[in-house]
């Protein structure tokens, strides 16, 4: 049974089906008509389109699966995946959970625990710590010396944190971090780390079996990101030294291996091109958005790995019969207006054209006349491409982003498009202030242009 | 002027081609809400009795309700399930069951149980009037808006 929707769970039932395995879409009832839910054997609707009516409900997702006698739940990622309360229902009304334990979930979520785990592990993590008061916080603070950020124990994915460019200015970002951090995880903890202004976002791709094997598929570059949203991802990162690229994969396995990592997981790092180190920044304990490029280079379904592993077959293969070939590339096409700030752009899809070809795929659950609900995310496809190299790769790109067409919905395209023809991006190595750099720079241009 | 059941289907699909999202409309006293997308219930159409009912029905009729059976006579009101979940018709095992075909009942009436993970949810009947039909099956997983029995609603 898949507990998702969208793009995630088109691309969980095609693998399903590929092994044969008979699939139950549990959907929300915006989601009946949707290409996943026409692609199961089944769709069962669990409740209204409210995610906290329906995709969030622990007890529903569970008696779903046991109603329609489903072996496995598979979480996708969002919603419930990284929601330890469902790994320990699942474990223990007897339904497979695929993912880590319950257990593994709680270890990584909470940021402080997964940070002491890192040091533990012996695996770099930023300069900072916990702060209970904001005495504490000024103390760690002047320590550490500003730029700072405020991260919230609970959180990830950037919801909860704050900049603070000057001490007297920690006392009441700190308020804030801690109340918008509250709102979001129900937990008012916060800590400090050194804030790295030139860092880029690298993170390791592994897969362990549970009894602390762990391998890494090698990893990701997601250092064009916009508001803490990744937008584009390639593989590898441009620029590493091979010393650099094998300390970064060695930390990652080191710090699922001490934890004897369940499953496929990604151990993300911040890679500060001014000290040429990296450090810790979190682990994300589900399949990522942005598994297909690892998929392109390494031609493993990460999707079929994560349900042997959950089937108890353990790893099926060796670190060293993992080879890595050539470059990949995705970028994330959203229904999301780029001339209002990129606020979510709901409707019908009038016309979906994806590009095709060698080298070119597409994980989508967009097809003409869809719809986009308004109650989630924003994401219509991901385009992935992988070439011999990152030239080619990038070529191939550009020629996949010129056979797409959507009508109906605003949508990004634009800014992947001129993203893929900035030099600076060609260049390769971008951080991540390189984004909203950008735009501001695309936008100035559209309007030299509408006034020119 | 009145709307006529065509003037309807080309006006839903003009709404369906333009950017936006509802459209409120009243000619002669013949009252038109349409709501694109999910976030409306249903597209309802307020016509005269005897008045034409729109060509085009929203393609996001509950596949739940698409499953069901047709009701054995026209005007009859359904009681969906309210959540998803096990349905028990009776209150325990061996018990009579709450409500048979024949039963009368009203807004209050327990028509059945259905629970989540042993916590038991009653349905009401929601509407005043006769049970016709039963459709869901004692101790049958039932899905969120799927049809449990239909009533001949009391003038």
């Amino acid at each position: 049974m898949i507990a998702n929707r969208g793009e995630i769970a088109t691309r969980v039932i095609l693998t399903c089906k590929s092994l044969g395995i008979e699939t139950v879409l549990a959907a929300s009832e915006a989601d009946l008509d949707s290409l996943p839910a026409r692609l199961a054997d089944r769709a069962i609707c669990i409740g209204p389109a409210r995610p906290s009516e329906s995709y969030l409900k622990v007890d529903t997702i569970v008696q779903a699966a046991l109603g329609v006698q489903a072996d496995a739940i598979h979480p996708g990622y969002g919603f419930l995946s990284e929601r330890s309360a469902l790994a320990r229902v699942c474990e223990q009304e007897g339904v497979i959970f695929i993912g880590p334990t319950a257990a593994q979930i709680e270890a990584v979520g909470d940021k402080l625990r997964a940070r002491a785990e890192a040091e533990a592990a012996g695996v770099p993590t930023a300069p900072g710590g916990a702060v209970e008061n904001v005495n504490e916080a000024m103390v760690l603070g002047r320590e550490i010396g500003p730029p700072l950020l405020i991260k919230a124990v609970g959180g990830g994915g950037g919801r909860g944190m704050k900049r603070v460019d000057r001490l007297e200015d920690l006392p009441a970002a700190m308020g804030m971090a801690a109340a918008e951090a509250g709102a979001a995880f129900g937990d008012t903890r916060v800590y400090l780390e050194r804030f790295v202004a030139h860092g880029r976002h690298v993170e390791v791709q592994i897969l362990g079996d549970g009894k602390g094997r762990v391998v890494h598929l090698g990893e990701r570059d997601c250092s064009v990101q916009r508001r803490y949203q990744k937008l584009i991802e390639e593989t590898p990162a441009p620029g590493l030294s091979a010393d650099f690229r094998a300390r970064i994969h060695a930390a990652a396995v080191e710090f699922a291996g001490r934890l004897s990592y369940r499953g496929a997981g990604t151990v993300e790092f911040l890679v500060d091109l001014e000290r040429d180190t990296f450090h810790f920044l979190e682990m994300n304990a589900r399949i990522q958005v942005e598994h297909p490029i690892t998929e392109a280079v390494t031609g493993l379904d990460l999707v079929a790995e994560q349900i042997a592993i959950a089937d108890g077959r353990g790893l099926r293969f060796k670190q060293e019969d993992i080879r890595r070939e050539g470059c990949a590339i995705e970028c994330r096409i959203n229904a999301e207006d780029p001339t209002h700030d990129f606020r979510p752009s709901p409707g019908t899809v009038r016309t979906a054209v994806w590009p095709s070809g060698e080298g070119v795929r597409v994980d989508t659950h967009i097809f003409s006349g869809a719809r986009i609900p308004p109650f989630y995310d924003s994401l219509m496809a991901k385009i992935i491409v992988h070439a011999a190299d990152r030239p080619a790769a990038i070529e191939r790109m550009r020629r996949a982003l010129a056979a797409t067409h959507v009508e109906g919905v605003a949508t990004n395209l634009a800014f992947h498009a001129g993203v893929l023809t900035d030099p600076e991006f060609e260049r390769g190595g971008v951080d991540t202030s390189y984004a909203p750099r950008f735009l501001e720079r695309h936008l100035q241009l559209q309007e030299a242009k509408a006034h020119g | 002027m009145t709307l006529t059941a065509k003037d309807v289907a080309e006006i839903m699909r003009l709404l369906e081609q333009s950017g936006f999202d509802s459209l409120s409309l009243e000619i002669d006293g013949v009252k038109l809400n349409l709501q694109r997308g999910s976030a409306a219930p249903a597209r309802q159409v307020a016509a005269p009795a005897e008045g034409p009912q729109p060509a085009v029905e929203s393609q996001m009729v509950q596949s739940a309700s698409r499953k069901a059976k047709p009701p054995s006579e026209p005007g009859l009101a359904e009681v969906a399930s309210p959540l998803l979940g096990i349905f028990y018709r009776a209150p325990k095992p061996g018990e009579p069951p709450f409500v048979e075909v024949g039963s009368k009942v009203s807004e209050e009436t327990v028509i059945g149980i259905v629970e989540v993970m042993k916590l038991m949810n009653s349905v009401h009947a929601g509407v005043k009037g006769e049970v016709v039909e039963i459709l869901a099956a004692n101790a049958a997983l039932v899905e969120y808006g799927e049809v449990l029995l239909r009533v001949r609603p009391e003038a």
